[in-house]
């Protein structure tokens, strides 16, 4: 199986030399490295509540390609969904190799490769996971090319040095390349030393995205792009009820269509495959489908299965004691949070070719290897015959960590023996999601004499994130007996409090529901910042000193409070409002990131409006800090879109709405006119970016709101 | 049935079936221009914006029967890496995609709107680009219209 073909890949000594890589192909060169950058023992793993992205036995794998002229192709395991990744692998690499930041050219890894990563992209983790051995990678290469040339030059390696792409010495030179034509046996050097951060050349700088132009002027570059030759189309029709499945399916009208190939009906979904799109979309619609829905969903019927109290509890965080609930002192407050779609604008598909038993998807994928596993099992072949090729995403947030639907692709080109391509509707998009959970959270807290809290209590319930998920082993869930995902940010970050407890209650919902960009973490900073305002009110405490007084002083207390300290500092924090315009503030703590946000809101005709963000992060060391920006821009307003705007319902059994504009999201008049981004490089290596800044936001606008009105929001999404 | 039209310059002539087809799956599937994205196939996010006689237009829900004997325009026709349009320089200069996925409508809506309103202010913007972001790029994406906005007014044409 793989794991064996893997290991025995992944030796830190081995060195592959593959000639004719196709197209890109004149000269190639690699190698591998072998490392587990987050491998963490499970018990950490609960106490951090970092969900473990690369699971057990996962390699960040990478490879490099060296064309003749004197490009560095840099073959990426993690794949490219937006959040810049690509232009920090390439600023990480030419640091290490010597190179200009233009000779890099960086392309996503495919299964054949053998360089994919084995888990997925995804938990802002792509750049920290990477940060070490893509450096140690290059510093590797670097010297083996020094190596080599300085026996093609007769010139002692010491004498030799390297710049852009080039190794001088003794008055010669020999690009990369050069030195690297009609070589096939090199030798690889023990890991050198790594530069110092003072001699980087293009980690920390604002380099501009180099998959820029690529996206400025329309290259066919996403998954939906993809052609094969002799390609047909294909729609499907899934079921539109939760929980129903497929008794009949008359398509007798359907299949004598125009341009309508095959149709093919499986356990619990048809495929219609045709010439083109419109042609298999009008015949779908010619199928009738007899249904079997065992129960009408509604919206109470999960609301009632959703509750604190209800479903698998387990302690998350205790420390001293718990309330009394008899204690009239005790403010109770509870909260909510609505299913939330992923609305990524590129809907799900995939082309496969099937064929000869071997089997080729392209698809906008966070999970390659996994999906290569599920088509294998699917169609019964050996991982080898399954090849998955990544392309850009247009969006993941979560949405593409099961793209199972490739293995409909690959069925349905089994079926007529030629390539198909398929994608889901947009009805399909949000009915067929695998959801943001529902939450229901009730805070619990109590004040000591000196207005600083003596007890705070987050009690949550959610439906599954990592539970259940195609990433996470269940054995993982077994050991930690709680949902990891659900989890984020669930924690009491303060913990001066003397006395504080996070208590989750899992249930499992008839719908899927899995992860969606910060997990948990959106909800329950809601919860829990939106509670710490209202009690630093009844405290009559300034909400920033409030919050400051009940944290420690560990390395991580000092970090959020420097964030806190400067958020306040930066936006000229006041609690009353002024004009009409009220501030709110909020922070929070996610898989080491602190971050705190101040917004500045006003109540024009009936409607919450967000002026000004002031978000500060400490992300570590800042690869790019130019897309280290735009990430926290973009999580500010999407976090605005989910906290303010977006919500889904079960109705008469099916989930709605099934399209934008119902699904009301923010829009350009939605987003704040003034976003001003603070990084605080708090520690030494690159932490997650993609995610922290969706915590506080929630929180922030309703604290802003109580500023200015008086009345408390406790539901997402926020209305008056 | 043939259906004749320009494409970013070009005559074309196609033969097809349904006269009722959205015109985005010719281009896209018919044209092999990729540029013009499917998001909703419901005039609902924008995505498939392109440009009918100068005018924005959401191509998914556009019947081919429409085109016939119009200037048509898509990304690939507004403007090149060698010469750019000014909203696409404004985009660059703002490094303004993430995933990318929406932003050649957004692009196009943004010229057709150039086209109409010169200099934009923020409530024009507002009213007008109403395409759905999900990476919620808007932040920058405003600057680079008032971006566009001078790069079109100032200097035109702008690229000798
Ligand atoms: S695809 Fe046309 S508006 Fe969404
Ligand atoms: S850039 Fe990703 S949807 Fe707009």
């Amino acid at each position: 199986m793989t794991r064996k073909r893997r290991k025995k890949n992944v030796s830190r000594r081995k060195f592959l030399v593959r000639g004719g890589l196709g197209t890109l192909g004149v000269l190639a060169l690699g190698t591998f490295v072998f490392r587990n950058p987050i491998r963490r023992s499970v018990f950490e793993m609960a106490e951090t509540l970092v969900p473990p992205y690369d699971g057990t036995g996962t390699e960040a794998n990478l490879w490099f390609e060296i064309l003749k002229d004197n490009t560095i192709v840099l073959h990426s395991s993690k794949v490219e969904m937006g959040q810049g990744t690509f232009t920090g692998l390439a600023q990480i690499a030419a640091d290490e190799l010597d190179v200009d930041i233009n000779q890099i050219k960086v392309v996503h890894a495919n299964t054949d490769s053998g360089v994919v990563d084995g888990m997925s992209t995804g938990g802002s983790l792509s750049i920290a996971s990477l940060w070490q051995p893509l450096r140690e990678m290059a510093a590797t290469m670097r010297e083996m090319i020094k190596g080599m040339a300085a026996e093609k030059m007769g010139i002692s390696i010491g004498d030799l040095t390297t710049k852009n792409g080039v190794v001088s010495g003794g008055g010669k030179t020999l690009t990369y390349a050069e030195v690297a034509t009609n070589v096939t046996e090199w030798k690889v050097p023990d890991t050198p030393k790594l530069r110092d951060r003072s001699s980087y050349q293009f980690v920390g700088k604002p380099i501009s995205r180099i998959d820029l132009a690529a996206k400025v002027y329309g290259d066919p570059i996403f998954g939906m792009d993809a052609e094969m030759p002799n390609m047909l189309h294909a729609s499907v029709i899934r079921p539109q009820h939760v929980g129903a499945t497929m008794k009949s399916a008359d398509i007798s009208v359907a299949e004598k269509m125009p341009g309508v190939v095959k149709i093919v009906k499986q356990d619990n979904w048809v495929g219609i495959i045709a010439d083109s799109y419109t042609q298999a979309l009008t015949a779908k619609r010619a199928i009738q489908v007899d249904w079997d829905i065992p129960k009408m969903w509604t919206e109470e019927g999960i609301r009632e299965m959703l509750q604190v109290g209800k479903g698998d509890k387990m302690i998350c965080q205790k420390e001293g004691s718990t309330l009394d609930t008899d204690d009239s002192n005790v403010v109770t407050l509870e909260f909510s949070s609505p299913i939330g779609a992923h609305a990524q604008i590129e809907p799900n598909g995939a082309v496969a070719h099937v064929k000869d038993g071997k089997a080729t998807i392209i698809i906008s994928t966070q999970v390659v290897q996994i999906t290569q596993k599920q088509v294998a099992k699917a169609l019964g072949l050996d991982m080898e015959n399954v090849n998955i090729i990544p392309t850009y995403l247009g969006g993941g947030f979560g949405r593409r960590l099961n793209t199972s639907h490739a293995v409909q692709a690959a069925i349905l080109s089994k079926e007529v023996g030629r390539p198909v391509k398929y994608f889901f509707s947009r009805k399909e998009e949000f009915q067929h999601d695998s959801f943001r959970p529902p939450t229901h959270h009730i805070m619990k807290g109590k004040l000591n004499e000196n207005g600083l809290l003596a007890s705070l209590e987050h009690h949550y319930a959610s439906g599954d994130v990592a539970i259940n998920s195609v990433l996470l082993p269940g054995a993982v869930n077994t050991i930690l007996g709680t949902d990891i995902g659900a989890a984020r940010g669930g924690n009491i970050m303060y913990r001066n409090i003397p006395n504080h407890r996070a208590i989750q209650w899992h249930t499992t919902l008839p719908f899927a529901t899995s992860w969606w960009r910060s997990l948990g973490l959106l909800a329950n900073t809601f919860a829990i910042e939106s509670f710490m305002d209202e009690m630093a009110i009844k405290a009559g405490k300034d909400p920033v000193e409030f919050r400051l007084a009940q944290l420690n002083d560990d390395e991580m207390g000092k970090r959020i409070k420097a964030v806190i300290t400067k958020a306040a500092e930066k936006s000229g924090f006041q609690e009353k409002p002024v004009n009409g315009r009220a501030m709110g503030f909020a922070a929070c703590v996610d898989a080491g990131s602190p971050c705190a946000h101040v917004v500045e809101i006003s109540i024009e005709e009936g409607e919450i409006k967000v002026h000004k963000v002031t978000c500060v992060l400490d992300c570590g060391i800042a690869v790019n800090p130019d897309q280290v920006k735009a990430q926290c821009e973009g999580s500010v307003i999407m976090g605005i879109s989910a906290a303010m705007h977006e919500k889904m319902t079960l109705k008469d059994g099916q989930l709605y709405p099934t399209i934008f504009g119902p699904y009301e999201m923010a829009l350009m008049r939605n987003a704040p006119k003034e976003i001003d981004v603070v990084l605080i490089e708090g520690a030494d290596v690159p932490l997650p970016v993609g995610e922290p800044p969706l915590g506080p936001i929630g929180a922030a606008v309703a604290n802003a709101v109580k500023r200015l009105t008086g009345k408390r929001l406790t539901d997402l999404p926020l209305s008056l | 049935m043939k259906i004749s039209f320009n494409i970013n310059g070009e005559p074309k002539s196609i033969d097809i079936e349904d006269e009722n087809s959205p015109l985005l799956w010719v281009v896209r599937d018919m044209l092999d221009l990729k540029g013009t994205k499917f998001g909703c196939g419901k005039a609902a996010c924008g995505a498939c914006t392109l440009h009918v006689d100068g005018a924005a237009i959401r191509s998914c829900s556009y019947p081919i029967k429409m085109a016939a004997g119009k200037n048509i325009t898509t990304i690939e026709g507004l403007g090149t890496r060698e010469n750019p349009h000014p909203v696409q320089q404004a985009w660059t200069e703002h490094v303004v995609p993430q995933c990318g996925y929406c932003q050649p409508g957004f692009m196009m809506a943004t010229a057709a709107l150039l086209n109409k309103i010169p200099n934009p202010t923020d409530e024009d913007i507002d009213n007008n680009i109403v395409n759905v972001c999900r990476c919620a790029t808007y932040y920058r994406m405003r600057k680079a219209i008032h971006r566009a906005a001078e790069l079109t007014t100032v200097s035109k044409p702008q690229n000798q």
